[in-house]
């Protein structure tokens, strides 16, 4: 029994934090969302050459071979800068999805995602739309039971705004005459596999969104003065950003489980993948709620950079499975017949 | 990072499980608020203790065995799972146990561990004071040192267990010109020293689970000082927050809770599902008590790696007293009219001990510091808010 991470996965962490607060600026997001595909080519060659869009890439095909269990503090760390980059997405999502699919797919784009040539999205139906479907060079796109690889010219999209500026979100209709690589229970194992992997993508970054709140409401309650003094040291002002506290520490090895149970395929994975997107997402949403509060009037301006990471908080949380699709799948295993539960249930 | 446990720790909880089942009583003891219950509890203790599962955490020579943190959660786990009695010197155990580790000299580990770990002595404890609750620094008691002696006067209150206690340990103002946290002593005394006076006071359930304790020109050994002279605060506050949180409350006592309140909701589903609210309460129950379980292995990993830990285990308080609430809150919903009857009233079928376990689910945000002095700490020492 070892739940913690090594020290080369958490100075990896650090290094990919540290670019990603110098780079990825409150200033630079604005300024992409100025910008007809809001995306920042720039920063997308950055990423690819620290080497994180092939992060799960196997090193065959260029990649660094990792998996979720490397990938799920990179994804913290992106929530933390909200990233507008569609980079958990195809790390997280796409790469691992190629990689079971194998084949002609894999071997096409796999390396062209490790050199950062290529972004490949994945559309499924659980989602209602598809994020950054404008940019991919490849949209992996799933319908009932039939997975399709599409590129740019076999579908048609349509635009549809969201709160977060940030996200690009499409419907997809598919052109004529396209056949699915994969279909029947295969189809649905990928699918499974693709909204799993999402789930926890959601869930890291919800850890991230949630933390980067509490730093600018605690800096905020520390500069702002009322009353003659800051407002942080009023047990008012205290107690709610300690109420966030309390569920963001109890947030994060659930999503750590997550992962572990999604790189080691353990069978009780949908379950961990559902819990860590409850829990992280329901901390984001509190860090949101309690951190405008804590902004007053300011946190409700467009000027000020807080509603960044409320704005993808809250897309985030109902979004790769809703609350109730979540909630769902956690009800069908405990009210079942048999469900381990208990002392000693959770790692056995 | 790896989740399966080592074949040591599996053969490690085969072992306890084994122990365990033939050793459990079969009926449930009596309350150890109550002086037969206090009894069968004590003997219980000794029991554990000849098995060598007292306190598997401490070291070998002092009737434990060495074990780590994971080990302990791996123990605490079959225990709750076994439904074994609660530990009438969790006081002791959980507590002073991990301070004396620390703090204590070796002759007074000598002296005091082993007849804690066999229960042949059951500690009280003896933190507040009619006016030093949440402002513990205000503390008033006095000990001054006369000689080799110390001689005790003032008053202590809510000291949980002292009714039929054999010890009590606790903080004492021994430089009458200090104040606040400067000027304390870690003073450990046996109850029935002349001049001590217990009042039990009873608790929510009538018993009398703590008491006020009146000490009049008490004297005791200087031997019996733990750590040095004025350094009560440091030694009280110091040692492992988190260790002693653990042990205090460890996640299988809340992971039991949740289990046996999907089942509650399971064996009366009509009646929960009049009301929308308890079906999520119960899926967020099982996903809390999980949580902390999780959260806990965790940190009790990378402790045992060498990590430290800060403020943030003040989380730790606040998270399981809310959830213990909630848990018990959801059970009296789910009872509904039977909630309110008393476990022996005669059409009080099926009620099991959730209304006891939600009378003491009120004591969780308020005893080892409120829930409010917590946040402050979060906020203030984790989080970096202006005092």
């Amino acid at each position: 029994m070892d739940f913690t991470f090594t020290q080369d996965q958490l100075l990896f962490q650090a290094s990919v934090r540290d670019f990603l607060i110098a780079e990825v600026t409150p200033a630079r997001i604005r300024a992409a969302w100025e910008t007809a595909d809001g995306r920042d080519p720039a920063l997308w060659q950055q990423l690819a050459e620290l080497g994180l869009a092939g992060l799960c890439v196997p090193e065959e095909y260029g990649g660094l071979g990792m998996g979720e269990l490397d990938f799920v503090l990179l994804a913290q760390e992106c929530g933390y800068v909200a990233l507008p980059e569609p980079l958990v997405h195809t790390a997280m999502v796409a790469a691992p999805l190629l990689r079971r699919v194998g084949g002609y797919l894999a071997a096409t784009w796999l390396p062209r995602i490790a050199a950062g040539e290529a972004k490949v999205v994945v559309g499924l139906e659980q989602n209602l739309l598809v994020e950054d479907a404008h940019v991919a060079d490849l949209l992996l796109l799933q319908r009932g039971e039939a997975w399709y690889a599409l590129a740019p010219e076999q579908v048609a999209l349509r635009h549809n705004a969201s709160v977060d500026p940030s996200r690009r979100l499409y419907a997809v209709d598919m052109k004529m005459g396209s056949d699915p690589f994969c279909s029947g229970t295969a189809a649905a194992a990928l699918t499974a596999a693709a909204l799993d992997r999402g789930a926890l993508g959601c869930a890291a970054q919800a850890l991230g969104l949630a933390q980067r709140m509490v730093d600018m409401a605690v800096a905020y309650s520390r500069d702002r003065q009322q009353f003659g003094k800051p407002i942080g040291s009023f047990q008012a002002v205290k107690h709610l950003m300690a109420n966030v506290a309390v569920r963001l520490e109890y947030a994060r090895a659930p999503v750590h489980r997550a992962a572990y149970s999604l790189a080691h395929d353990e069978p009780g994975a949908m379950r961990a993948v559902s819990h860590a997107k409850l829990l992280a997402c329901e901390a984001a949403n509190l860090a949101a709620k309690h951190s405008i509060q804590v902004h007053g009037a300011m946190g409700y301006t467009w000027e000020v950079d807080l509603h960044i990471f409320m704005k993808k908080a809250w897309a985030l949380a109902n979004t790769w499975g809703d609350t109730a699709f979540h909630k769902a799948r956690i009800a069908d295993y405990i009210f079942a017949d048999g469900a381990a539960l208990g002392a000693g249930a959770t790692f056995n | 990072m790896d989740l399966a446990y080592t074949v040591k720790q599996q053969a490690f909880r085969a072992e306890i499980r084994q122990w365990l089942a033939a050793n459990v009583p079969a009926s449930p003891l009596q309350s150890f608020d109550t002086a037969e219950g206090f009894a069968q509890h004590r003997q219980w203790e000794a029991r554990l203790n000849e098995g060598r599962w007292g306190m598997v955490t401490w070291p070998v020579e002092y009737g434990g065995r060495g074990c780590d943190l994971v080990d302990w959660l791996i123990f605490e786990e079959e225990y709750y799972r076994a439904r074994a009695p609660l530990r009438v010197n969790q006081n002791g155990i959980f507590l002073l146990g991990p301070t004396l580790m620390e703090y204590g000299s070796a002759e007074q580990k000598a002296r005091i561990l082993p007849k804690m770990a066999c229960g042949e002595e059951v500690w009280a404890q003896g933190w507040s004071e009619p006016n030093a609750g949440s402002d513990m620094a205000a503390i008033r008691a006095r000990a001054d040192l006369r000689g080799d002696r110390y001689v005790i006067n003032g008053q202590k209150i809510w000291s949980t267990r002292a009714v039929w206690a054999d010890w009590l340990f606790g903080m004492f103002r021994t430089d009458p010109d200090s104040t606040r946290h400067h000027g304390l002593t870690f003073i450990l005394l046996p109850l029935n020293t002349p001049g001590i006076t217990v009042r039990p006071i009873p608790q929510l359930d009538g018993l009398p689970g703590f008491a006020e304790v009146f000490f009049d020109e008490v004297e005791v050994a200087e031997e019996n000082r733990l750590g040095d002279e004025g350094a009560g605060w440091q030694v009280a506050m110091a040692t492992a927050g988190f260790e002693r949180g653990l042990m205090l409350r460890s996640p299988a006592r809340f992971q039991e809770t949740a289990r046996r309140l999907v089942e509650l909701y399971r064996a009366n589903r009509a009646a929960a599902e009049r009301d929308p609210a308890v079906k999520d309460a119960v899926i967020r129950a099982y996903l809390d008590a999980e949580s902390y379980c999780l959260a806990t292995y965790q940190t009790a990993c990378r402790l045992g790696q060498g990590g430290r830990i800060g403020a943030e285990s003040s989380t730790n308080k606040i998270f399981w007293s809310e959830l213990d609430q909630n848990m018990h809150a959801t059970a009296m919903s789910i009872l509904g009219a039977r909630a309110e009857l008393l476990p022996h009233a005669p059409d009080a079928a099926g009620v099991g001990t959730w209304l006891d376990g939600w009378l003491f689910s009120q004591s969780g945000p308020i005893y080892a510091g409120t829930n409010e002095i917590q946040r402050n700490i979060i906020a203030e020492r984790m989080l970096g808010m202006p005092r």
